[in-house]
């Protein structure tokens, strides 16, 4: 299943993501079917496939999220699905952002953002304020902090949540169709943001319906149909040359929806 | 049927009666302060005109006796209604806070998911089916009879007022903490989700995620319990206890004239009335506040 990528594994302590056999199940639907997936550090990677071939179920697993039924998954070399692993360490390291943004409607946007920063990483008030005020800066949304979330547009949303994630200094990032719930319109100021980090190094996974973004930003994409890998490979040979009848299919549909 | 271009002009405008009745905002004031005239009247005219209304006048609503029980004159052998009221008020907020504390952790104990809580959550359960099935009077007076006659120690020696007061939070916490669970539940599952995935513990999730949100969602519902409590803090009265219900009972039965009920109910309803309306302004400023975009 992996084959495409064993030979461009990255060497051991340069590798972020490493999961190996996984298979997720809710009740009697296997959602995972046995998922083989290596991401070295400053990589991006690209999740496509339709609804419900478990790309956000695989991106919730390496956040700990869902509990799995077997395989494992290990983060720059140490297994976080064993015993004794307190998944809220692990969960500093790896950020998710969802697609329905998920920001606590009750707080301010800067509240949003320090929240987890203060309580979790245990920074002073005013140390998260003033690192918190300098990412929203960062993302065009200095004159936001003191809004709440329900007055923001959905770009704005999804970026204060991007945000909120990178408050607490992560290693990896996780997006889970991020633009899925946007306005067309909205949808370029959310991809700038994501272009922003991965120019920064930042490794990440991304599910994502934007297949003209997955060209552009990943270094390899990977297609998921019923909980499997099906192809592969860099973004290049996989939407020109794709090997696979079912990624061929795939995408076909997706180009005669106009949405490539 | 063929289809036309448009409807011809005036196709849409109000005809006959609705037209006059609900034109602008200004009559529409002028009806409805009619309407109440109308209605209040009506009422009263029900009430005066009846032709036991002298006799209910005299029992229910004689100034002298509504000022007398008000009052009260312990040489006369009654209480003061007025002075009474005010253990229903500290029977209520010392049942209130408790209430508060007491409903919330069974709630919390009812959502929790652990294994090792199994026991406890069906001890849960068992708490909540059984005080919301009794009625409230019964435990009141198991509480107030059967503790004492147990002859423990410290507790078979307190007063009728803490076995009041113990009955009210153990029956009111098992309705509270269903109130609790509603508003637990109405969070979605992925604030959860974005709160643990910021590495926030579940207890630390739940304090400043969950709860904050479920509270704003069940101050209603709260309310509406603790102004039903108010008005059973009366219900203490049946162990001898002289709270305003009580009172008012003894000087009906000294005096032979009801009106001390009446003092009783005008003193329940200016309690009560405030809380309404303290639950109204609380909502309303959360709106506004959430409307204007402002820092809380």
């Amino acid at each position: 299943m992996s084959a495409g990528g064993e030979a461009s594994l990255p060497v051991a302590g340069h590798e972020a993501i490493r999961i190996e056999g996984l298979h997720k199940s809710f009740g009697a639907n296997e959602v995972l079917k046995g998922i083989d997936l290596a991401v070295a550090t400053h990589e991006v990677v690209c999740l496509i496939g339709a609804s419900g071939s478990g790309k956000s179920t695989l991106l919730r697993c390496v956040n700990l999220l869902e509990p799995i039924n077997s395989g494992r998954i290990s983060l720059w070399g140490q297994e976080v699905t064993g015993p004794g692993i307190d998944p809220n360490l692990v969960r500093r390291h790896v950020g998710i952002v969802f697609q329905a943004f998920n920001l606590f409607p009750h707080m301010t946007v800067l509240r949003n953002v320090t929240l987890a920063p203060a309580k979790v990483r245990r920074v002073s008030r005013a140390e998260a304020e003033a690192e918190a005020r300098a990412l929203l800066a960062r993302f065009g949304l200095a004159d936001k902090e003191a809004d709440f979330p329900d007055r923001l547009s959905g770009g704005q949303q999804q970026r204060v949540a991007i945000v909120r994630a990178l408050a607490m200094k992560p290693q990896i990032m996780l997006l889970d169709e991020v633009t899925s719930a946007l306005d067309p319109e909205l949808v370029a100021e959310v991809l700038d943001v994501i272009r922003e980090l991965a120019a920064t190094g930042m490794t990440m996974v991304i599910a994502t319906h934007e297949m003209g973004f997955a060209r552009d930003i990943a270094r390899r994409v990977c297609f998921l149909e019923e909980g499997r890998i099906i192809e592969d490979a860099p973004p290049a040979e996989l939407f020109t040359s794709p090997r696979d009848e079912r990624t061929r299919r795939f995408l076909r549909r997706i180009v005669d929806a106009g949405r490539l | 049927m063929a289809l036309t271009g448009s409807p011809p002009p005036g196709s849409f405008a109000r005809t006959g009666r609705g037209a006059r009745l609900l034109g602008g905002g200004r009559s529409g004031t002028v009806i409805s302060t009619a309407s109440t005239l109308v209605v209040l009247g009506a009422l009263a005219a029900i009430f005066l005109l009846a032709p036991g209304a002298r006799a209910v006048e005299h029992a229910f609503f004689s100034p002298p006796h509504m000022w007398q029980s008000f009052i009260g004159n312990p040489r006369q052998g009654y209480y003061s209604v007025g002075a009474a009221i005010w253990l229903n008020i500290r029977m209520f907020v010392v049942a209130e806070i408790l209430i508060l504390a007491l409903a919330l952790l069974i709630a919390l104990i009812r959502q929790s998911t652990h294994p090792a809580l199994f026991p406890i959550r069906i001890l849960g359960t068992g708490y909540v089916d059984f005080f919301r099935g009794v009625p409230l009077i019964l435990v009141i007076f198991a509480i107030g009879l059967g503790i004492p006659a147990l002859s423990l120690p410290v507790l078979s020696t307190q007063s009728n007022v803490m076995y009041g007061v113990a009955a009210l939070v153990l029956s009111y916490s098992a309705y509270v903490s269903e109130v609790y669970r509603a508003g637990l539940n109405s969070v979605h599952q992925s604030q959860v989700a974005a709160a643990r995935s910021l590495g926030l513990p579940h207890r630390q999730a739940l304090r400043y995620v969950i709860l904050p949100q479920a509270l704003r969602n069940i101050i209603p519902p709260l309310l509406n319990d603790f102004i039903s409590l108010q008005k059973d803090t009366a219900l203490v009265g049946v162990l001898g206890t002289i709270e305003a219900n009580k009172a008012a009972d003894i000087y009906s039965e000294q005096v032979f004239n009801f009106s001390s009920f009446t003092v009783a109910a005008i003193l329940f309803l200016i309690l009560t009335i405030p809380l309404a309306r303290f639950t109204d302004r609380l909502i309303e400023r959360d709106r506004r506040r959430r409307l204007a975009g402002a820092t809380p």
